[in-house]
């Protein structure tokens, strides 16, 4: 088999999972429909005119302006309880006091003094809760659909129709100024613009201290009529510092004066509206629908009168999207095509000394148009798109005639009674509230063809990863027919397909045209299985993995199928590794593979058991069992809460040193994460050491001994100015800032270039060539004779030299005729996991820039518990001598759980609002401008970095156990004692093959890679088809959205992610292979020579 | 012989689920306000007791291996202070074992220490009654081939049992049913005594089922 084909049948199926996720999701994951209809001025959205026509007022659309001004301050992320009033001291409570609360005095202060001019709003927002889509539902009044929630730093203009295209086309002079997602948004639409880089998260004053610059002259200038300002203080705050950082204070009093300013400043024709777009978490998070997220503050004053009434006690809940309608129609424009809020009626009552009688008749007709527009809409939208039930649909247009009927037959009578028009507002109302309803459940519409098609796909290649692996290792493998026919199978159905779309003349669907290759290269491959297996072993041979396994699979699986554990995943994880591995412990004794014999035998019997001699004592592997437990556990202490569980705290261990106000712990902190650099660094020198592969004086060891402390000392620094970054003096800012971006990048290109030596060359021993070369370290001694008995052959004489032997048994004849020459190579024996170790150290490096500071304890945890699961897998695994060699799936499986365990670790957790936005920020402290590219690539870096680092890491699963040959053996040699010593000549005495046992059977050797990277896309398939099912089989559940959606997505990114680590891991096993190869060659030359 | 071994066994195994029963039947009689739920370290303790209690007794009436030759007071003794030193250990181990496990470190500290002592009584009690204080012979019947006799077989099973129980009580606590059962170690210490329970009906049945492929090497 040869290597090539190995790396390409994993692609291949690596495409097939692919296929199978991109058609899943494709049918999962459906936006709206957006409907480029636009209402205007002249086309009212129904029958009956109102009562003031378009000819009594010239300037009058559907209904007369109240207002001929707006001015809208939108506070990115301000939620509902920094806004409310606080009420004045009860002395039996305790006095609460946080950073976020009562700082937004003016708005106390004008309710109490002016009840009748303005109004608090709890306004009840729409996730995602991220703000793009926060402009969009707030400008078209529509419901932005989950899909959109990624392309919040890539957002598009609005096609829809919305407000600002309504100002505009009414020749309304719109001003702006703040986030530069507006000008994504609305290309061209302000008549003048003052934006500012919203992307930096880590600057909190940039946009609102460029605004402040421009709002007061502008107004004062009076050259608007709608004049917006963003400002993004606050968000950014709560994302740097979270709500109860003294910060925070700080900016809403800031805000706090901007409000007072601009409430002195308007005039009584204008409107000012003082909006959040969304709220945050406890962590300063938002994007998810927690309450916290989705409550925002909605506050509207105007030096006119507005209300007819004192406001109530506790604000008053209504959706954000009724600022949409409520603005239009207050500012004599026609309400956004699109729109399904509701008018706040209250507004359109006329002030506080209009007649009850009048004041409920215009409340009545601005409800009336709202809903004649919501009405025109749905019923647009049900001819374009078939998603909403038509049986709800016909109940809304029955309620929709109703209160239309009795709204004409109250215009006809104006005299009603009260009552009367009270029923017809409630009706009125109560079909906007089913429209909306109605909307919000059906806009999550799902392909059931597309989802069952995806999942099939997901399916047939686990069984097919189950099946090859299973089938890699045995002699009979027919590889190349079960490559090449399903690979042209596919090809052809794609072929076919292409054919038929371009006949029939639709749009090629490439994600159509993907599945439907997989599936026919499926099809054909389990054809051909069929024919080369069926025939010659029972069908029971198919199911390998042993019970175990198969448990923990069935749990961990299951528990996708329930939101709870969904949402306890960070928990379980850790406790199912914990079960698994204590499971293997126990099973090795239960084999008795960990107390000699005679232990576990009656005494009477003698101990005639043939388990052979134990490699390991017990006491040994106990002690690895509670190193990983301990580990374990002290990495679950970074563990970070999902919003769906209040009573959880996430660890505070999680935020950046720079949130932190104790300057003595953070300086503790900050020592601490050094030493944990260090120790990460010092431990791999050590095991380098160890092996004897630091001595190379290769390029790579090189870098291993100069290159990394110095990566480790710009990571310390860089941390370092992150940290301290608030308290630099003055003169130095230029100097710190320009460090923050080149530290990072030379960090990163320290990483990258010390990668490429290590493709370049990826051979680390040393060769010694000479008589005096000591003989206890070598693995390649000169040929000194036949050897004596067979036994001193099979026991003494490296196999690699008698590969040697054969193959160039003349050409040493002769060389050993010129006399004794000695040749001896260093740590051949673990030239491969060399090159690994040293690869996965150059690549944590830069992952853990990405991190904050103290995800560094966490990095070093990773890497011991990986290195004490290692040595305990290698403990149950026998050393095989001459192939075909397998690595169990009990090492895959648990390999697998680790990955996940220390993404939970990581501070990371499957939902978007817990995405890690800082990394995006590391070495770009300014912001990426319009890339979108990069910052995905260092935020997806960052997620998913455990995914990464195990998957490259995952042959180290096959090569350990023969690193483990070297202690067994020093074992098994001390105890027989002297006589056996005595018996093998000293210069016979060699050290154990290792590692070269594997290239000794190259064959078995890409069997056993092949075998592995199959097993690995089994375990980390049926999770992603388990979670693909989950989401299928509970579309309709109340947690789809928040749970099973996002779990899904991060496992179809983190699947991604590891098979294409997977992929990179196992051909740097073949460059390193590939490189001993040549390197024998150069050998065997020299030595010719 | 062996029919009225399997029959010891199961009478013997039925008198330790009866105690169990007991242990919830009996102290509301006495004890005010007694529930399982709610007043549950009280049960545990109550539970604990009992079950060393029969399990004693039972040791000291049934005798199943008649091995301790040397039978002097001083040598007795020891032993009953190396069993209770044992006890001690393995309450300790498995306590220490279930904060690894994710256990919280400082709250609840008494709740998961009952929790390790109840787990001790159905496991290193019969252990203890059986085997005595010896490790090895622990570790012996604890792995493959290493059971010889019916009364090891039946500790063997009902240990493991426990132990699973336990695991498996840990299982609804994530769950959102919001019942006063999932809380922190309740369902584990109920799990824990199913599993026991169940360990103790199991086994005679299994040994019966099984005795024809049943031989001990030292019969």
């Amino acid at each position: 088999m040869q290597k090539i084909s190995v790396l390409l049948f994993l692609t291949w199926v690596c495409f097939l999972f692919y296929a199978g996720i991109a058609l899943f999701t494709s049918g999962f994951l459906l936006t709206r429909l957006e409907l480029t209809n636009h209402s205007t001025c002249q086309e009212p959205p129904g029958p009956g005119s109102p009562p003031w026509g378009s000819q009594e007022e010239p300037r009058a659309c559907w209904m007369a302006s109240r207002f001929s001004r707006v001015v809208l301050v939108l506070i990115d992320a301000l939620r509902f309880d920094f806004a409310q009033p606080q009420r004045s001291h009860v002395p039996g409570e305790p006095l609460v006091s946080l950073p976020f609360l009562g700082k937004l005095g003016t708005l106390q202060r004008i309710l109490e003094t002016q009840p009748h001019h303005a109004r608090l709003y709890r306004s009840q927002v729409d996730p995602p809760t991220t703000t793009m889509q926060r402009l969009k539902a707030l400008t078209t009044g529509s419901l932005p659909t989950f899909i959109d929630a990624g392309s919040n730093f890539a957002s598009h203009a609005i096609m829809e129709d919305n407000l600002i295209k309504q100002l505009t086309s009414a020749g309304k002079r719109v001003v702006f100024m703040g986030d530069d997602t507006w000008k994504d948004l609305f290309p061209g639409a302000f008549s003048q613009a003052f934006f500012f880089p919203s992307f930096n998260v880590r600057d909190l004053h940039t946009v609102d201290n460029g605004i402040l610059e421009h709002l007061y002259p502008t107004m004062d200038g009076g050259e608007w009529d709608v004049l917006i300002a963003h400002f993004l203080g606050v968000d950014h705050c709560g994302h740097k510092h979270g709500p109860h950082h003294p910060e925070m204070a700080k900016k809403l009093s800031q805000m706090d004066q901007v409000i007072q300013g601009l409430v002195d400043r308007v005039e009584n024709d204008t409107l000012l509206v003082v909006a959040g777009d969304h709220g945050m978490t406890m962590n300063g998070d938002h994007g998810g629908d927690s309450e916290l997220e989705v409550s925002a503050a909605l506050f509207l004053y105007s030096p006119t009168a507005l209300f007819p009434s004192a406001p109530p006690e506790e604000p008053e809940v209504i959706p954000q999207v009724s600022l949409v309608p409520t603005l239009a129609l207050l500012l004599g424009l026609p309400i956004p095509f699109g729109n399904i809020g509701e008018v706040m009626a209250e507004l359109f009552s006329g002030g506080e000394n209009s007649q009850p009688h009048s004041s409920a008749l215009a409340q009545a007709t601005a409800l009336h148009l709202n809903a004649q527009q919501v009405s025109r809409f749905l019923h647009t939208y049900s001819a374009a798109a078939q998603d909403l039930k038509d049986k709800e649909l016909h109940q809304l247009q029955n309620l929709f005639s109703k209160a239309s009927a009795d709204y004409q037959w109250l215009l006809q009578s104006p005299q009603q009674a009260e009552a009367t028009q009270q029923t017809v507002i409630a009706e009125l109302q109560q079909f906007l509230r089913g429209a909306r309803t109605m909307c919000i459940e059906s806009w999550a519409r799902f392909s059931l063809v597309r989802m069952v098609g995806g999942a099939a796909i997901l399916a047939a290649a686990c069984f097919l990863c189950l099946l090859a692996s299973q089938w890699a290792t045995s002699p009979g493998f027919p590889f190349c027919p079960l490559l090449l026919i399903p690979v042209a199978g596919g090809l052809g159905g794609a072929v076919v397909y292409v054919g038929l779309v371009a006949t029939i003349g639709l749009r090629l669907d490439l994600v159509l045209l993907g599945a439907v290759a997989a599936m026919c290269s499926l099809l054909t491959f389990l054809w051909k299985a069929r024919a080369a297996w069926g025939s010659r072993k029972p069908l029971a041979t198919l199911l390998p993995l042993p019970g175990s396994v198969r448990l923990f699979l069935l749990i961990r699986l299951a528990a996708f199928f329930s939101d709870s554990f969904v949402v306890a995943d960070a928990r379980a994880t850790p406790f199912l590794l914990d079960s698994f591995i204590l499971l293997l412990v126990a099973q090795l004794h239960w084999e008795g593979q960990l107390l000699s014999p005679k232990l576990l035998t009656v005494p009477r019997l003698g101990s005639s058991s043939s388990t052979g001699l134990p490699r390991y004592s017990g006491a040994y592997a106990l002690r690895l069992g509670v190193g990983l437990l301990l580990c374990t556990r002290l990495a679950g202490l970074f563990h970070r809460c999902p919003e769906e569980t209040p009573a959880c705290h996430s660890s505070p261990w999680l935020s950046p040193l720079a949130s932190m106000v104790d300057g003595r712990a953070k300086n503790l902190w900050y020592g601490a994460c050094v030493v944990a650099l260090l120790a990460l660094l010092a431990a791999v020198r050590l095991w380098l050491h160890r092996y004897g592969n630091l001595k190379s004086p290769e390029p790579p060891m090189l870098f291993v001994r100069w290159g990394l402390p110095l990566m480790a000392l710009g990571t310390a620094a860089y941390w370092a100015l992150a940290s301290g970054a608030d308290e630099i003096p003055p003169r130095l800012r230029a100097l710190v800032a320009g460090a923050s971006v080149v530290l990072p990048r030379a960090v990163a290109g320290l990483a990258v270039s010390g990668l490429m030596l290590l493709l370049w060359k990826p051979v680390t021993v040393l060769v010694k060539a000479g008589t005096g070369a000591p003989r206890t370290r070598t693995v390649l001694t000169p040929f000194s004779g036949p050897p004596t008995t067979q036994a001193d052959l099979d026991y003494v004489v490296p196999q690699i030299y008698r590969h040697m032997q054969e193959e160039f048994r003349g050409r040493l004849e002769r060389t050993k005729s010129q006399g004794p020459l000695t040749v001896a190579a260093y740590q051949l024996g673990s030239v491969y996991s060399a090159a690994m170790v040293t690869a996965l150290t150059l690549l944590a490096f830069p992952l853990l820039l990405l991190h904050a500071e103290r995800i560094s304890l966490v990095f070093l945890l990773l890497f011991l518990q990986s290195f004490l699961l290692l040595h305990l897998l290698a403990a149950g695994i026998p050393i095989t001598t001459l192939g075909p060699f397998t690595v169990p799936w009990q090492a895959v499986s648990a390999w697998a759980l680790m990955a996940t365990q220390t993404f939970y670790s990581t501070g990371h957790q499957p939902v978007f609002p817990a995405i890690h936005w800082h990394a995006a920020f590391v070495g770009f402290p300014d912001g990426h401008g319009s890339s979108t590219w990069l910052p995905a690539l260092l935020v997806g870096a960052n997620t998913f970095a455990s995914h990464l680092l195990f998957a490259v890491g995952c042959p180290l699963l096959l090569l350990w156990p023969f690193l483990c040959e070297s202690q067994g053996l020093q074992k098994r040699q001390q105890p027989p004692g002297n006589e056996a010593e005595a018996r093998i000549r000293p210069e016979e005495q060699e050290q154990p093959l290792m590692e070269m046992r594997l290239r000794d059977a190259p064959h078995h050797f890409n069997a056993a890679l092949l075998q592995l990277g199959l097993k690995y896309l089994f375990v980390l398939g049926v999770q992603i088809l388990a979670c693909a099912l989950a989401a299928s089989i509970l579309r309709r559940h109340l947690m789809v959205w928040k749970v099973f959606a996002p779990k899904f997505i991060f496992e179809a990114l983190g699947f991604i992610v590891s098979s294409v680590g997977l992929l990179q891991g196992i051909t740097l096993v073949m460059r390193v292979d590939g490189a001993v190869s040549s390197w024998f060659k150069q050998l065997v030359l020299a030595q010719q020579r | 012989m062996k029919d009225t071994d399997i029959k010891k066994l199961l009478y013997a195994h039925l008198l330790c689920i009866f105690s169990i029963i007991l242990s919830v039947l009996i102290p509301p009689l006495f004890l005010e306000n007694f529930s399982i739920l709610e007043t549950h370290l009280t049960w545990l303790c109550i539970c604990s007791g009992v079950v060393t209690a029969v399990n004693l007794v039972l040791y000291l009436v049934v005798k199943p291996n008649t091995s301790s030759k040397r039978s002097s007071l001083s040598h007795k003794v020891t032993r009953v202070l190396k069993c209770c030193i044992y006890f001690l250990m393995s309450c300790f181990i498995f306590h220490v074992i279930f904060v690894l496990y994710g256990a919280p470190l400082i709250e609840l500290v008494l709740e998961t220490f009952l929790f390790a002592v109840i787990l001790s009584t159905f496991t290193t009690v019969p252990c203890l009654c059986l085997l005595g204080p010896r490790l090895k012979a622990w570790l012996r019947v604890f792995s493959r081939n290493g059971v010889t006799s019916i009364w090891e077989n039946s500790l063997q099973i009902t240990t493991i049992s426990s132990l699973v129980g336990a695991w498996l009580g840990a299982f609804p606590i994530p769950l959102d049913w919001e019942r006063p059962w999932q809380v922190w170690p309740i369902s584990c210490t109920l799990g824990a005594t199913f599993g026991y329970v169940a360990g103790l009906l199991i086994s005679p049945l299994w040994i019966y089922w099984n005795r024809k492929q049943l031989s001990y090497k030292n019969n």
